[in-house]
């Protein structure tokens, strides 16, 4: 029984921390700004390619392979350093106290030109550098071999989880954070800058969907459509865990990963199905999430 | 004086395929997409949904289903798939009424992804991801040849967005659609008032899904196959997008969004590969510099803004 667990617990960890990523930068940007990025998808795609892109090149020039990984995370901050403030200034800023409709269209067209931006400058065929896994090599756990480099990204999931708390319950930026999402005018009336928030907040969650992306080249690759695709999975798991929650996107990711999972061993053809069925049971039962409410503090 | 423009815009749109035959095609799916938009904008309750190309969509694989089961008329196929687009509204409508704002938005959003993966995997059912050709149909028991048959669609299409048009006008400004306004303005009110929230809103909403299946009919017999594309949360926003560039609020709006899209549509790929760029960017001006979409343009007092 055991031996169909573990392969079991492991898939759905490693399928939840890859969702993960942008879930939680989805929700975060959401409790902060109150703004909801449909574009979110696409700065996932735009991370990955532009993590396989430095991956590709270091191996072009021969360079020590080992270089790969902080390139991963360079990608990100590059991606998140870029589209972050230029967003928010340009865009997201203009809609702040404005209708859903107007936040969820405007960023749709946002949507619409970055995935078009992304077919221009990487063209249509699919990227695929497997050297950051490669170089990690496996292990067999219970007699199943596994890829160290799942185990790594189930690890960065949980840093990311325990991370992002700490920095909110526990440094002055958190607490800031924290005053703008529970009351956005009094944070401003006793003097705290809630543009700079916004811009951080936004760019962070920018880093986050990046780094989700450049983290996910390695075992999937990268190709066009992957932006819509991770979008709405984002969007489920972060309305699963309520919009706004952070432990809420963790639990969530876990129950759409299990549900996958579960659906390729069950019923393979499902296995689409899952995550948005899981959606809408929850929501219809509580639209707000398993963690939201309609009073509660937000983050 | 409006009334002279709408039938003189109709008229130069029935017109237009005598001049430019390859625009007959680019028309036909213009109206079928603006009764789509049409359902989107019906929902003035303050509803935004970003799942109806699900009704499109389901009335299409209607239309083609019942075809592979022989049914072979073009006016019984269309009967029969808007109230096949109308059921799926009725049963999805009446859970989802119950929510509001972005609730309402993420549960159509869910609902449709659900019937997007559905139609993408069940292979025995759908023809997975290769989807179902949808047959040249009979009409009055007469078979017509193919691009006769396309140029009577288009006409169809032209004639029903009249008669629709209007019946939606006469729907909107009926105490039944004012009703679904006052919804946005203060639905409390509106309880204390004695007029039942509930069904304000489910009877607007098979409306909507009604309108939607028409669109998703007439689009499934022109292009000729339904793929589960045409349910994806794209086509959804796109469905949205068209309803705001024309400029929520009045029936023509919907209409004139469609158009300008797919004009635009056909424009934009004689030069670049890139149309979605230019569509969002126009998507975000229409929205910052013309809130009233643009129809609003034409009329100042009707078009109600996001």
């Amino acid at each position: 029984m055991s031996n169909a667990i573990i392969p079991l617990l492991l898939d759905s960890l490693d399928s939840a921390a890859l969702i993960f990523f942008a879930a939680v930068g989805l929700t975060l940007v959401f409790s902060v700004l109150r703004v909801l990025n449909v574009a979110h998808g696409s700065l996932y795609s735009i991370g990955g390619y532009v993590a396989a892109s430095i991956c590709l090149f270091i191996a072009s020039r021969q360079l020590n392979p080992y270089l790969s990984f902080p390139a991963l995370l360079f990608s990100a901050v590059c991606v998140a350093a870029i589209f972050g403030p230029l967003i928010e200034r340009s865009l997201v800023r203009w809609t702040y106290g404005k209708s859903e409709a107007v936040q969820i269209l405007i960023t749709f067209g946002l949507f619409l030109i970055l995935e078009d931006l992304q077919r221009v400058i990487f063209g249509v065929q699919s990227f695929y550098e497997d050297a950051p896994m490669r170089l990690l090599g496996t292990t067999s756990i219970g007699g199943v071999v596994y890829l160290n480099y799942q185990i790594l990204l189930i690890g960065m999931a949980l840093l990311v989880v325990i991370g992002l708390r700490l920095l909110i319950n526990h440094t002055r930026l958190g607490r800031l954070i924290t005053a703008v999402v529970t009351d956005r005018e009094m944070a401003q009336s006793i003097g705290i800058d809630t543009n700079r928030i916004f811009i951080l907040a936004f760019s962070f969650g920018v880093f986050l969907a990046a780094l989700g992306g450049a983290l996910a080249t390695p075992t999937s690759g990268i190709a066009p459509g992957l932006g819509a695709d991770t979008m709405v999975l984002a969007f489920a798991v972060a309305a699963i865990g309520g919009l706004g929650q952070i432990e809420g996107a963790a639990l969530a990711s876990l129950i759409v990963g299990l549900a996958r999972v579960l659906a390729i061993y069950l019923a393979p053809s499902l296995d689409a199905v899952a995550p948005y069925a899981a959606m809408l049971v929850v929501l219809l039962i509580r639209p707000y999430g398993l963690f939201g409410s309609l009073t509660a503090r937000r983050i | 004086m409006p009334t002279i423009i709408a039938a003189a815009a109709v008229l130069v749109t029935a017109l237009l395929p005598f001049a430019a035959p390859w625009l007959q095609f680019v028309l036909t799916l213009a109206i079928a997409k603006g009764f789509a938009a049409l359902g989107v904008a019906v929902l003035r309750a303050g509803l935004i949904s970003i799942g109806h190309a699900m009704f499109f969509a389901a009335s299409a694989y209607a239309v083609a289903s019942l075809a592979r089961a022989g049914v072979n008329d073009l006016g019984l196929l269309l009967i029969l798939s808007v109230l096949g687009g109308a059921l799926v509204g009725a049963i999805a409508g009446s859970f989802l009424v119950r929510y509001r704002a972005i609730f309402f938005a993420m549960l159509n959003l869910a609902v449709s992804m659900v019937f997007y993966a559905l139609c993408a995997k069940l292979y025995g059912v759908t023809g997975g991801t290769d989807g179902m050709p949808v047959p040249v149909p009979a009409v009055f028991g007469i078979v017509l040849g193919e691009p006769a048959f396309k140029s009577l669609l288009f006409y169809l299409g032209l004639g029903l967005m009249v008669l629709v048009g209007l019946a939606v006008q006469r729907y909107l400004n009926s105490p039944l659609g004012h009703a679904l306004s006052a919804v946005h303005t203060n639905e409390i009110r509106l309880e204390y008032l004695g007029i039942p929230v509930w069904a304000v809103l489910l009877i607007a909403y098979v409306v909507s899904a009604a309108l939607a299946g028409l669109g998703g009919a007439i689009a499934g017999f022109a292009i000729g196959r339904v793929v589960p594309d045409f349910a994806f949360w794209t086509a959804s926003g796109h469905l949205v997008l068209i309803a705001v560039l024309g400029g929520i609020g009045g029936v023509p709006g919907a209409f004139i969004g469609a158009l300008f899209l797919e004009l635009l549509h056909s424009a934009a790929v004689t030069v670049t590969d890139s149309w979605s760029l230019i569509v969002g960017m126009s998507l975000i001006i229409v929205i910052m510099f013309m809130p009233q979409g643009i129809y609003g343009l034409f009329v100042r007092k009707e078009a109600t803004s996001l």
